[in-house]
């Protein structure tokens, strides 16, 4: 884990490098951008050294949490920034998550227990177009059903309609807003964050939905041919139990591989759908980074995903150990 | 080797075995497909090569035989081959405008400038300035058919055979390798591709530096896990004892045997890279505006979705939604015919 975060670290230096002038990176206001300044922060952050002396100065800043200023939201700091905008999307990966989860394993036991049938049939090939779909245009479209067509949902603009205030309405502050208004009591409030979150989450669901379904169907009928599962039909325990007690159990523990690397996936920000619905969350702080041609908040982004999905996989190895007594970790 | 095959395929048909598709694993073929493998080997004059593409030829034919039983291949089939059409003859289907610099950018009519419904004027409407939406679709074929061929055939190349040498030879070599995919593969695909596009600047050659630089990870980690096992096999120790350079092995021992995934991995991949290309593209960062690329051609409409224009959003969707679709269908049905499980 540890030399595949170096690793990152020295891509990420490298990609920094590529992209001109580091020093900018650290000006936190452009327009005042005097030779004088600019040498300065060369002093400081010893970009006059030579490259490789730079990446030891820089790993060693990053460290500390000094990732240099993100044009791409006000010039604030870039740890600023990902404090203040991973709640957000922390809310939509997890109700994205709970929502494909609920779905999928349901859809995925039953495709896989009547196996070859039209049911199965059909969920394969949903799946598939689940997974072809371009995302964005998922939104979009969700958007014109849902918002100009039939009206359901606010403007799809924000986490919460302009007649809210979080700073005003709330005496609660996490940035977790689904916490924060049913904490502060606002119900009005919590309702509307609601109705903001149901259209990003089903299409952020998607994709994950059909990943699981796959994944848990396969597994599933690994399982159904099994020996145990064979014995308990053998000792007559009706289908039922036999499904849901000892295959659906233990068909579960792969799967929840699948939904742990998806979920620390979706924890990077899910950058077209977060865009689509002008979600202010890091993945459209790094599409905006990315347009703006934001190096210091790109880069900031990059590496937060990797170090999220390192520890996604690492934790997921746990969990794995946990569930199936036969995985021990060496 | 080849006498061997011959030998199996002489005793098969005297025993008379019919129902060989249902049973075997390598040496399998219904009969007829078995008495087409012989005919096609007599009929090359039994030159030494059609000999030893036999058994593999008729491999080939079985797997074509399967993949014809399976309704969801044969549909991706026919979309790729429909849309690969469109992508080899767009001028066919839309003629680019006599003296256009640049035949992938829509062309537009400032006569026009209010988007139209699809109609007489345009057969799929048009976007700002008389952007001809079916122009846009035809030729966004075309970019992303190639886009998607060439980063995908690059990426398998280097990442295959990255792969093998890190599968083949193992210690040093395999650590290094393996070290450096686990790298590219612990960022997700299109926030590295998106950061290297951001510094890269735009255009659609720009996105495929970007793509390549990250997509031939993934199949190194494939080919990688299939050369491992595969080169314990005996037949690498006799093809090794009978004095086959290092080389010759791992091309004509190892690739053959371990590619399988490959296959299916690229063909699902033509699919992602154009789904990324797209996604890319709707945030500003691959083919620029104006270009006939469905990513931007839904970035531009996107500030009509109130208006009522839905035609400039709902039209490329659906053509990167088939294009992706194709090769996702075909890729699932290749998995299936490929998988020595599901070879009954």
């Amino acid at each position: 884990m540890i030399p595949v975060l170096i690793g990152v670290s020295l891509l990420t230096f490298f990609i920094i490098r590529l992209a001109g002038d580091p020093v900018f990176s650290y000006l936190q206001d452009p327009s005042k951008a005097t030779e004088q300044i600019l040498d300065q922060i060369r002093e400081k952050y010893h970009l006059n050294e030579p490259t490789y002396v730079q990446y030891f100065y820089w790993l060693n800043s990053v460290l500390h949490g000094d990732l240099g200023y993100t044009k791409a939201a006000q010039n604030i700091p870039v740890t600023e920034a990902i404090a203040l905008k991973f709640p957000a999307t922390f809310e939509l990966a997890l109700t994205s998550t709970i929502l494909a989860v609920s779905i999928g394993v349901s859809v995925g036991t039953r495709a896989a227990v009547k196996a070859n049938s039209a049911t199965d049939q059909s969920a394969r090939v949903v799946s598939l177009v689940a997974v072809s779909i371009p995302v964005f245009w998922l939104g979009i479209l969700l958007i014109i059903i849902f918002y100009n067509m039939l009206g359901w949902t606010p403007i799809p603009h924000n986490q919460y309609s302009t007649e809210f205030d979080p700073r005003a309405d709330l005496n609660v502050h996490t940035n977790f807003l689904l916490i924060d208004t049913l904490l502060s009591g606002n119900f009005d409030f919590f309702f509307d964050h609601v109705m903001h979150l149901v259209l990003p989450t089903i299409t952020l669901a998607f994709a994950t939905t059909a990943i699981i379904v796959r994944m848990m169907r396969s597994s599933m009928l690994e399982v159904l041919g099994s020996e145990y599962v064979r014995t308990a039909r053998a000792k007559g325990l009706p289908e039922k139990v036999v499904i849901r007690k000892h295959a659906r159990r233990n068909a579960l523990i792969p799967t929840t591989t699948v939904i742990g690397l998806s979920f620390g996936g979706l924890l990077g920000g899910a950058v077209l759908t977060e865009t689509v619905f002008s979600w202010n969350g890091l993945g459209q702080w790094a599409a905006d980074a990315a347009e703006a041609i934001d190096t210091a908040g790109i880069m900031g982004f990059t590496l937060l995903t990797a170090v999220i999905y390192v520890l996604a996989n690492l934790t997921v190895d746990l969990v794995y150990s946990f569930l199936d007594p036969r995985v021990r970790l060496g | 080797m080849m006498v061997k095959g011959l030998k199996v395929e002489a005793d098969k048909k005297r025993s008379g075995t019919s129902a060989s598709a249902k049973e075997g694993t390598s040496a399998t073929g219904s009969s007829a497909n078995l008495m087409g493998g012989i005919k096609g080997g007599m009929r090359a004059g039994g030159s030494r090569i059609m000999l030893a593409l036999r058994p593999r030829l008729r491999e080939w034919r079985f797997s074509l035989h399967l993949m014809s039983k399976s309704a969801t291949s044969i549909a991706g089939i026919v979309l790729i081959v429909v849309l690969a059409f469109i992508a080899a003859f767009p001028s066919l289907l839309a003629p680019p405008i006599p003296g256009a610099r640049d035949p992938f950018v829509i062309p537009l009519d400032y006569e026009r400038p209010v988007p139209e419904k699809p109609g007489a004027n345009f057969t799929l409407g048009s976007g700002d300035d008389g952007a001809d939406i079916y122009y846009g679709i035809i030729w966004g074929a075309r970019i992303s058919m190639t886009f998607a061929i060439q980063v995908v055939l690059v990426g398998a190349f280097v990442g295959a055979i990255l792969g093998l040498f890190a599968g083949y030879f193992g210690g040093v070599i395999d650590e290094v390798i393996m070290r450096l995919t686990d790298i590219f593969l612990s960022i997700p695909g299109l926030i590295l591709v998106m950061a290297i596009a951001a510094v890269l600047g735009r255009g659609t050659e720009a996105t495929k530096v970007a793509l390549l630089s990250v997509w031939w990870a993934g199949y190194t980690r494939l080919i990688r896990g299939t050369a491992l096992s595969v080169r314990e096999n005996s037949y690498v120790d006799a093809a090794r004892a009978s004095g086959a350079g290092e080389i010759k092995i791992m091309f004509r021992h190892i690739l053959p045997n371990s590619w399988t995934p490959v296959v299916v991995q690229a063909t699902m991949d033509m699919g992602t890279v154009v789904l990324t290309l797209a996604g890319l593209s709707y945030l500003g960062l691959g083919a620029p505006i104006g270009y006939a690329e469905w990513g931007v051609m839904i970035n531009q409409g996107e500030p009509y979705i109130t208006s009522g224009y839905w035609w400039m959003i709902v039209f490329p969707g659906l053509a990167i939604l088939s294009f992706v679709l194709a090769f996702n269908l075909m890729g699932d049905g290749l998995r299936d015919v490929l998988d020595p499980k599901m070879r009954r």
